[in-house]
């Protein structure tokens, strides 16, 4: 009696070419452990230092060496929750028009535009925020949400256009495309079956989509957001450009802040004592673990989407 | 018999095999002896393993992690499911054809000269030769003598099929299997495979599959029918499709079931 | 029972339609803002020394980003030279060999984590593990970085394609005698071409306008390109310093180079779209 598998191929150019295929497949899981390591390490003085404070303490002063990173974490969070404010519901209703509304020749044709929105190199953004949207918001936008809401809160200050909501709106360009992509391919997704159903019933378009497809496609739809998150909030020049770089929190959304990324890309290589720079890689590590907690849950959520979907 | 069989190269000697999709089994204690030089049917309802079988003889099931097989397939005389057998030289040996025609992304010309290149050190004009040959052998250098630079995809089904029987013929390979090559084709291209297996036959050991019974019983010599993974009956084609010896087969071929 | 007035329900469905279509032609307006103003503002930049000369102190009349142009197509091409044949290993590992083992589970995992990692988190890393211990920031680290970028995508895509071959020309492949790595590169990437070569100059595309994996490992430089272990001028970062900058006539450069970036990158994912891709149909 015989027993064997592939492995009992004598052909050494196939075991050969195996094993190098093996290790470009390794260097991947290779260059992920090796970021973590190389993170953790790098950032061993400033970890010393702060210890958990460094989290939740607002200070930023290179001279005395003092560093907290509540600013950074605090812009961040504001500006990528701005982002997802946005970029949520428009990507919804641009999906329910391309599936839903729109002739299929120009759906073909706005969908490509909407993609190309994806393409466009993230400093690009940066220049077009800069130098055109934060004037358009500072001339248009701000003064008219100061009118409207009046000068406290979250509108307090000059609008001077840079700030967390101009960052928080460019961001929602940029990351809408990839919700969008993922919402549309989802309510493509709806067995037509179903949908009729709905308007068997005397249902209107809109609440098909509403009560039928997007119930439907829920979990598919959190998936997207998620990814669109992890996306947001790793997203430098564009913010970089825009949000102010000021190290303080502030409850107005018009003053200038920071973002996580901003505060590397523009004192990094300023660094010039060790325990800044580690600071600033120890900013990174945060980053990098919510980033890959954010696409971990992403990922396991879809693919779970993906089985219950397969399943019906 | 077994003696007489292996004066002549290209015979099969099935024992006892057994064949697993994962914890599943496909295939019970298989044995058979497939005659040499000539062609033999496989027929039997859908999902009865017949395929499985015939994708044992050049252990193409291998591509996939969770399938084995055990038992022996001897071919003039080895068991090409030792662990020492080299699947190059095995599938040198063993030609395929396949249900869909798979024509290889490349030219008319490159494509018959796959295998060549493969296998052998030819020149030029060797080469030429051997193509022409074989196209000739798969009736079909006189439809693409002139469009040897066409992609192989180009050409119509049945013609894509013929191609891939001249590649496989090019190598000159002592057995062919052809697993129901004419399933994906019109009837007219398939009249035309059948002629073509009618001239090859006295020159390779042929094992065809095939869910078509008139087909089996026009082109083969000897037929095999399997069910459920056993293999029921064995004979010459004529007495087993007039006067099979069990039930199932009889049920089988006048029609009351698969 | 009382009855819901449809004419609220109708007025509702309008409503929505109209921001849906509002919404779409917002997506569509804001793509055409962009790239109306790097057009614009880019064109104002070209001149002939613009593509030819280095960068002029600020104040100074001329200069250009020649050095960045050369520069970019350096990092680029290295990053290309590196990135792409590992992610094509990786590609062929998980399509032809690791199918739906554990380590392959965890590789096409991870590889979708890397794929999202934040760029500017792969320049810090970068930073510590060659510029650090090298002592110095340096083309070859800018090109690892960007290569760091473009494996998970080709890694990505090349699976993506090589699962679209059929399996019928794999089995064709292998019982002629073929080995399997002769199958793979012969027959599959024949079969799979276009696909692939989409994948790769999407690639390319994607980090040819990255900035912030460049900013803490090739940094930029005023000068030439002259080798792979010295800060190297590129456009993009150049963007960044010009841009930020409070010179005008840096500001300039800054959109001629970002009109430079815009149409290269664009190009490229637009040829894939139409051209390539069209090609397969």
């Amino acid at each position: 009696m015989t027993f064997f598998q592939e492995t009992s191929t004598q052909n050494r150019s196939d075991t050969v070419f195996k094993s190098i295929t093996i290790i470009g497949a390794g260097i991947i899981l290779l260059i992920m452990g090796a970021l973590f390591v190389q993170l953790i390490i790098s950032s061993g003085l400033s970890l010393k230092a702060f210890g958990f404070n460094f989290l939740i303490t607002n200070v930023w002063d290179p001279i005395r060496e003092q560093f907290g990173a509540a600013s950074s974490i605090y812009g961040t969070l504001v500006s990528t929750f701005i982002a997802m404010l946005f970029a949520v519901p428009l990507s919804i209703l641009i999906a329910f028009f391309l599936v839903e509304l729109s002739h299929p020749g120009i759906a073909k044709w706005i969908s490509t535009g909407i993609e190309l929105l994806a393409a466009v190199p993230s400093i690009i953004y940066g220049m077009w925020g800069l130098f055109v949207f934060a004037p358009f918001m500072a001339e248009y936008i701000q003064p008219f949400l100061k009118s409207v809401f009046g000068n406290i809160g979250l509108f307090e200050g000059p609008p001077i256009g840079i700030g967390m909501l101009t960052a928080g709106i460019i961001l929602a360009f940029m990351v809408l495309p990839f919700i969008t992509a993922v919402v549309r391919d989802v309510f493509a997704m709806v067995p037509s079956v179903v949908k009729e159903s709905a308007y068997g019933m005397g249902s209107t378009t809109w609440e098909t989509a509403h009560k039928v497809t997007i119930r439907y496609g829920i979990q598919g739809i959190i998936g997207a957001a998620f990814l669109g998150l992890g996306r947001a909030i790793g997203e430098t020049m564009a913010v970089t450009f825009v949000i102010g770089n000021a190290h303080r929190i502030s409850a107005s959304l018009f003053a200038p802040a920071n973002s996580i990324t901003a505060t590397l890309a523009n004192e990094f290589t300023e660094a010039s004592e060790p325990l800044y720079l580690s600071t600033l890689i120890e900013l990174g590590l945060v980053l990098f673990v919510v980033t890959f907690l954010i696409q971990v849950a992403a990922q396991l959520w879809l693919r779970r989407v993906k089985k219950s979907m397969g399943a019906q | 018999m077994t003696s007489e069989l292996q004066k002549e190269k290209g015979w099969i000697s099935v024992r006892n095999l057994n064949f697993f999709y994962g914890n599943q089994q496909a295939l019970f204690d298989n044995t058979i002896e497939i005659e040499p030089k000539k062609v033999t049917a496989i027929i039997g309802p859908s999902g009865c393993g017949k395929s499985t079988h015939l994708r044992v003889y050049n252990r193409i099931f291998e591509l996939y992690r969770d399938q084995r097989a055990e038992g022996e397939v001897l071919l003039d005389g080895e068991n090409i499911l030792a662990g020492k057998q080299d699947l190059i030289e095995l599938r040198k040996k063993v030609g395929m054809i396949f249900q869909k025609p798979t024509p290889f992304p490349m030219s008319v010309h490159d494509n018959v000269a796959y295998g060549l290149k493969l296998h052998y050190k030819l020149n030029k004009s060797e080469t030429a030769g051997r193509i022409e040959t074989a196209l000739q052998q798969a009736a079909l250098w006189d439809e693409v003598k002139d469009k040897l630079d066409k992609p192989g995809t180009a050409l119509s089904g049945g013609q894509q099929q013929r191609l891939c029987i001249a590649r496989a013929l090019a190598v000159e390979p002592e057995i062919i299997l052809m697993d129901e090559p004419t399933s994906a084709i019109d009837p007219v291209a398939t009249a035309k495979i059948e002629d073509l297996i009618e001239t090859l036959k006295g020159k390779y050991t042929i094992v065809i599959v095939t869910h078509n019974m008139q087909q089996a019983a026009r082109i083969s010599q000897n037929t095999a029918f399997f069910f459920e993974g056993h293999i029921v009956e064995i004979g010459k084609t004529k007495e087993l499709f007039t006067r099979p010896k069990k039930e199932q087969t009889e049920n089988y071929i006048t029609g009351r079931f698969g | 029972m009382r009855k819901r007035p449809a004419k609220f329900r109708k007025m509702t469905n309008s409503l929505v339609s109209g921001l849906a279509v509002f919404s779409s032609l917002l997506g569509l307006f804001i793509l055409g803002w962009i790239l109306y103003t790097v057009l614009v503002r880019g064109i104002a930049a070209f001149s002939w020394e613009f593509f030819t000369e280095l960068p002029a102190p600020p104040g100074m009349e001329g200069g250009g980003l020649a050095n960045a142009m050369a520069g970019t197509l350096v990092l680029t091409l290295l990053a290309t030279v590196i990135g792409v044949p590992i992610g094509l290993l990786g590609g062929i590992y998980l399509s032809e060999f690791g199918q739906h083992s554990k380590f392959a589970e965890w590789v096409r995992f991870f590889n979708n984590i890397l794929m999202g990692t934040p760029s500017i988190i792969i320049g810090v890393f970068i930073y510590t593990l060659l510029v650090v211990p090298l002592g110095h920031f340096s083309a070859y680290s800018g090109a690892v970085a960007l290569a760091v970028m473009m494996l998970p995508v080709v890694a990505r895509t090349t699976e993506d394609m090589l699962q679209l071959v059929p399996n019928a020309l794999r089995e064709a492949a292998l019982a002629m005698g073929t080995p399997r790595w002769k199958t793979t590169l012969n027959v599959i990437f024949r079969a799979a071409k276009t696909g692939l070569i989409t994948g790769v100059l999407l690639s390319i595309a994607r980090i040819s306008g990255e900035t912030a994996p460049l900013l803490f490992t090739a940094l930029n430089s005023p000068y030439w390109f002259s080798n792979l272990s010295e800060p190297t001028a590129n456009l993009t970062v150049t963007i960044f310093n010009y841009a930020m900058s409070p010179y005008a006539d840096w500001q300039q450069m800054a959109w001629g180079a970002s009109l430079l970036i815009s149409v290269g990158v664009l190009s490229v994912t637009l040829f894939t779209r139409f051209v390539l891709l069209r090609e397969k149909k």
